[in-house]
């Protein structure tokens, strides 16, 4: 690779040819402010706070989207270019409501950060913010265009990371605004509620539907007895919104604040994902040893399983019938445990913390997540949204000392965390289909091929002589050639391209959810993940059928994986679902 | 990418048969768009769906599109189109007078049809004919040097009320 020389205030850079100002920027410790840019997207240059002056050119450019040249002299900050940045964001504050103190992103905001920066005092333009309704009709994500800095994230977030087209910029000039395509509700719109755009809003124009009130008054209600869970990809982020390193194990300070919260018993969402690999696994082995449908699909993404049911509902046959982690919890504590404790389920109220937005539409989206008479999760609650009451209740949270989840549904394998990671689903499906298989317990449980942040991993796994092939996909827009390749085998009747596909709406998997802390970029979601794999790493059992209460509730309530009892229980089914209904 | 409900289709076969013929060309959407057009007098949602499938591409692309260049309609407009523009010249000359002249015998402002569907009046730019100003056009046709007493005659001979 070609090297490039240049010089960045003076000070001498050297980087591969393509690199743009801004990154070269940081090389040599200069911070170039950005609003617009994200390092997940293609620079779109839109908002014009990151300009500098390169010696020979006559405007100033924008360090985003500009490569730097051989002999480049750039000036990142002099009088002149402050002034101007300050322009920027006076003109943006112009049309941008003032009311910080009751936003959702007020504290993290990248705006309010910037206008802090700037020591922005005053708005010498006219205030002219045009009044436009909240869009509330997911129930998971609020869309709040008045806010709308028409950075252009959320867009090319869904169109070119997540290839969903549920949201596009309306008009043009000072009249653009934000909104789903044809001017539909968000619910009538292609939206699978992943809530990338809300994790990649710099400001508070999208966020997750806040229901932390609803659990609080749950808690408060002494007739409810309230169950919780907490997803695998919560524990290794949530510590980042209380100073801590993102990618730090916090599982012991969650059960713990969650007790503090009041929560009557705390049960892990990894339990119920090694309970997932029973069923799924069981379900994988079967259609692969007496002639089912592959390849198999997962299904416990839940905006996934909504981009299927819109886009792609010829793979329903594909799909696992096991129900999600989150949904599989859900249902054994108002059936299994609600035996065991003597706590009626009507009298329980469950909630699960989760990374996702999504998550908020599955505890509802059909009839088969409420088989156990009610529904089996109350209310799904993101990271972000623990994070507040957390410090609604003065919990220091990075002091408290670590505990124990509850038993019966808290107990977990090293294969149920990594659920929280691309290629976690798959790792921990070979590892006890091989035991299906075969009888015996493999040697080395590690599936490098599984790992890892390229969009479409594949595969081929050799179970004692069974080959396996598997992909993963993970970041919506990867996931429709891997498709494609299915459906072009099948027309040709040649043999399927894969056996097992997973698949994970957001890049990196659940870590990189949309409702986790904000900030994400790859550095944060490969530290998230590095959590996980030192969680799997440091467990007592490391696949699903050695944790021993998985064993204890088959003996002691299921029966057996795939039974009459986990049907009714831990399985679902899917339908074709029509998108711009109007 | 669009999995849109069952209705009735509402291309006419000679608009499909309109975007066979520009399929693979660039620049394929603003001629189809502009084809729909010229059959509704807008853009109807259902025709932006039907136009997403036939192509392949996504509605918020399409979107996008309409929603960018004036020219095109998101509601029907009046049997009968005044355009009055506002172009530099034609803003110098008043066109802002002309279009309050039309509100005012019309009873209706801008981009908004009068109840019986006869007539609406929307503000355009330069129409490229600058040496005319102010001007407006009723169904195409271009009405030059324009007063605001002309303005009840011009649209008399459109009334059929």
């Amino acid at each position: 690779m070609s090297m490039i020389e240049a010089e960045i205030n003076g000070i001498p850079v050297s980087v591969p040819a393509g690199t743009t100002i801004l990154d070269a920027a940081k090389k040599v410790g200069v911070k170039i402010p950005t609003l617009c840019y994200h390092s997940d997207l293609d620079a779109w240059a839109a908002c014009g706070i990151c300009v500098v002056k390169v010696e020979g050119s006559p405007k100033m450019l924008r360090a985003c989207a500009t490569a730097i040249g051989p002999g480049m002299k750039v000036l990142t900050h002099d009088p002149e270019v402050v002034e101007v940045r300050r322009t920027v964001l006076e003109l943006i504050l112009s049309t941008h409501p003032d009311d910080c103190l009751t936003c959702g992103r007020s504290g993290n905001c990248e705006l309010q950060s910037l206008a802090a920066d700037f020591g922005i005092r005053e708005i010498p333009f006219e205030k002219r913010v045009t009044r436009i309704e909240p869009d509330t009709s997911t129930g998971t994500i609020v869309l709040n265009p008045e806010k709308c800095i028409k950075c252009g994230r959320c867009v090319l977030v869904c169109q070119q990371m997540q290839g969903v087209y549920a949201l596009e910029f309306i008009g043009r000039g000072d009249g653009t605004r934000l909104a789903p395509a044809a001017d539909v509700s968000l619910n009538d719109s292609p939206c699978i509620k992943c809530g990338q755009c809300s994790a990649h809003c710099p400001v508070g124009a999208i966020f997750e539907n806040d229901q932390t009130r609803v659990v609080w008054n749950a808690i408060k209600d002494t007739s409810k007895h309230c169950v919780v869970q907490i997803a695998p990809a919560v524990r290794v982020a949530i510590g980042e919104a209380f100073g801590m390193e993102s990618g730090e194990l916090a599982t012991g300070q969650l059960y713990a604040a969650l007790r503090r919260l009041g929560f009557d018993v705390v049960f892990d969402t990894n339990f119920s994902a090694d309970l997932t690999i029973l069923e799924e696994g069981s379900e994988f082995v079967k259609r692969l040893t007496e002639g089912g449908v592959l390849p198999q699909i997962t299904s416990c993404c839940p905006a996934w399983t909504d981009y299927m049911e819109k886009f792609a509902n010829d793979f329903i046959p594909n799909f696992s019938s096991a129900k999600s982690p989150q949904q599989m919890l859900g249902a054994m504590a108002k059936s299994y445990y609600a035996e065991k404790s003597a706590v009626a389920a009507k009298d329980m109220f469950v909630v699960s913390i989760m990374p996702c937005t999504a998550k908020k539409f599955e505890v509802s989206r059909d009839d088969n997540m409420s088989s156990t008479g009610f529904q089996d999760v109350d209310v799904a609650l993101t990271t972000r949204e623990l994070a507040r009451m957390i410090k609604q209740a003065g919990i220091d949270f990075a002091a408290l000392p670590e505990e124990e989840a509850d038993s019966l549904l808290g107990e977990y394998s090293g294969a149920g965390t990594i659920f929280g990671v691309t290629g976690g689903v798959m790792e921990a499906a070979l590892r006890s289909a091989y035991f299906l298989i075969t009888k015996e317990d493999l040697e080395d449980v590690n599936f490098m091929e599984c790992r890892g942040l390229q969009g479409v991993k594949e595969a081929e796994i050799d179970i004692k002589g069974t080959k396996v092939r598997i992909a993963v996909a993970h970041q919506m827009g990867n996931v429709e050639a891997v498709l494609n390749r299915v459906r072009e085998a099948k027309e040709k009747g040649e043999d399927v391209p894969w056996h097992f596909i997973e698949v994970m709406a957001c890049r990196g998997g659940c870590i990189g959810g949309g409702g986790q802390p904000h900030g994400a970029t790859d550095e944060i979601r490969m530290k998230r993940t590095a959590g996980i794999y030192t969680d799997d790493e440091k467990s007592v059992h490391r696949c699903s059928h050695h944790n021993p209460m998985i064993t204890k509730i088959y003996e002691d309530f299921l029966g057996e994986p795939l039974g009459h009892k986990a049907h009714e229980l831990l399985h679902t089914s899917y339908q074709e679902r029509l998108v711009y209904k109007k | 990418m669009t999995a849109t409900a069952e209705t009735e289709k509402m291309l006419t076969p000679e608009i499909e048969a309109f975007i066979e013929k520009w399929r693979e060309k660039p620049g394929n959407l603003i001629m189809i768009l502009h084809r729909v057009q010229e059959e509704f007098g807008y853009i109807p949602r259902q025709a932006a769906f039907e136009v997403a499938d036939a192509l392949n591409i996504p509605v918020a692309k399409i979107y996008g599109v309409i929603t960018f260049y004036h020219f095109f309609k998101l509601s029907k407009p009046g049997r009968n189109q005044i355009a009055i523009c506002m172009g530099t010249a034609c803003y110098l000359k008043g066109g802002q007078d002309l279009i309050d002249e039309c509100e005012r015998i019309l009873g209706v402002g801008l981009n908004t049809v009068t109840e019986d569907g006869e007539f609406s009046v929307e503000a355009v730019r330069c129409i490229g004919c600058c040496g005319l100003a102010p001007v407006l056009t009723v169904n195409g046709k271009v009405y030059g040097g324009v007063t605001t007493k002309q303005i009840s005659k011009i649209i008399d001979q459109y009334d059929e009320r």
